[in-house]
């Protein structure tokens, strides 16, 4: 069940601070499972949070980045009731996506 | 210089230090990664699944048929269909073969994730279903006759010393205070220590990326104290977590936790 996403944003002063908490294995590729083969790389390639349709924050992740992972982000502006987005995309083409707006 | 560097030393109680671990709960904030296996463990519950194409709706949990709320909190209980006391987890594969038709050889295989899973059925049930205790006191019955031998065997055999290195329970986790390198070790004859520990499982480990279960937990601690690999449901398992269960009544439900 990957791909869900866990988002808040809230209004902070000027600030808009957003958390947001992603369903995924992050997987190395470096690991092996109890038979000793090894479990195929799994992990966020590119991570994004959208206020309305501007991008306010771009990341490429790599493998080193935890099991569902926690984002942070603050950024300027934004307006009680706007829309705030969180998407990503992984190595094997997965995405993901949540929205919410700002309190 | 002696004297300051021991003070120094005194200042840090022994459960003080996790470090990273530390440092991401304090990042996390309210934030347990947990979320996402409760709401999966709540879509399980409402599964049709199996032969007979049920949900678990139908699950009698130890407070009747479908009743999830406060339910956790009383495990391990007697229930009379069975005849026998169960924990949660054995609870549930059995409500999975009676109402459901699912084979237990299959849902019992394999319980608990391995490397590389990204968590099972069982364990996500055990999550939700903690999360509908959150709050509840720890209420283990023991009113029967049949949980009252499983708590005195639970503390016969949490005392019992055995295996290559002559362990029990009892030598890592009697006393107050103590740690193995940085993990704090519970004195689960205590009552808060005991409250502090059972009602925290199941609990997201950051180190392994999974929710895990007490179940597992027991498992786990059965390899640290160098003894044969305990089977999944069985009576030592139920009996240990009678024991810890007993021993930490009237406490809360925090689960699930947030552990290293
Ligand atoms: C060799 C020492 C050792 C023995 C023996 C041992 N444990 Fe543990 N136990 C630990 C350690 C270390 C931890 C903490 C693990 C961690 O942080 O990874 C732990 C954790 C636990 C926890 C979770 C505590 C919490 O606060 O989250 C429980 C419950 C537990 N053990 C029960 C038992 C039981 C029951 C037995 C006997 C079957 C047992 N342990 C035997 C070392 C031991």
């Amino acid at each position: 069940m990957a791909g869900r996403i866990k988002i808040r944003a809230q209004k902070k002063g000027e600030m808009t601070e957003v958390k947001a908490l992603m369903r995924h294995p992050m997987e190395t590729g470096m690991r092996k499972d109890q038979a000793g083969e090894s479990i195929p790389a799994h992990f966020i390639t590119d991570v994004a949070v959208l206020h309305g349709d501007q991008t306010v924050m771009q990341a490429h992740w790599g493998a080193a980045v935890s099991a569902n992972p926690f984002l942070g982000v603050r950024f300027q502006g934004g307006q009680a009731g706007d829309a705030v987005r969180v998407v990503w995309t992984d190595n094997q083409g997965g995405t993901g996506e949540g929205e919410t707006t700002i309190r | 210089m002696i004297t300051r560097w021991c003070l120094l030393w005194l200042a840090f109680p022994a459960w003080a230090d996790e470090g990273v671990f530390d440092q991401y709960r304090d990042l996390m904030g309210d934030d347990n990664p947990a979320i996402f296996v409760i709401d999966e463990g709540e879509e399980f519950w409402y599964q049709s699944q199996g032969p007979s194409g049920a949900t678990l709706e139908a699950c009698d949990l130890g407070l009747g048929a479908g009743v999830t709320r406060g339910a956790y909190a009383q495990f391990p209980r007697y229930f009379a269909d069975t005849d026998r006391v169960m924990d949660i987890e054995t609870r549930l594969i059995h409500c999975m073969e009676t109402l459901q038709g699912r084979d237990r050889t299959v849902t019992a295989a394999k319980p608990y994730s391995l490397r590389g899973d990204f968590g099972t059925e069982l364990e996500a049930l055990v999550t939700w279903l903690a999360a509908e205790s959150e709050g509840v006191v720890i209420a283990p019955e023991q009113g029967h006759l049949k949980e009252r031998a499983m708590y005195a065997l639970g503390e016969e055999i949490f005392f019992y010393r055995a295996g290559p290195h002559d362990f029990s329970c009892a030598t890592c986790h009697e006393q107050s205070d103590k740690r193995i390198r940085l993990q704090q070790l519970p004195n689960l004859t205590d009552h808060h220590d005991a409250a502090d520990a059972y009602g925290s499982w199941p609990a997201y480990r950051m180190s392994q990326g999974l929710v895990r279960t007490m179940g597992w937990r027991l498992q786990d601690c059965f390899r640290q104290q160098r003894w044969p690999g305990l089977t999944f449901g069985s009576e030592v398992s139920i009996a240990l977590q009678t024991y810890m269960a007993v021993n930490a009544a009237g406490g809360i439900m925090t689960a699930p936790g947030l552990k290293r």
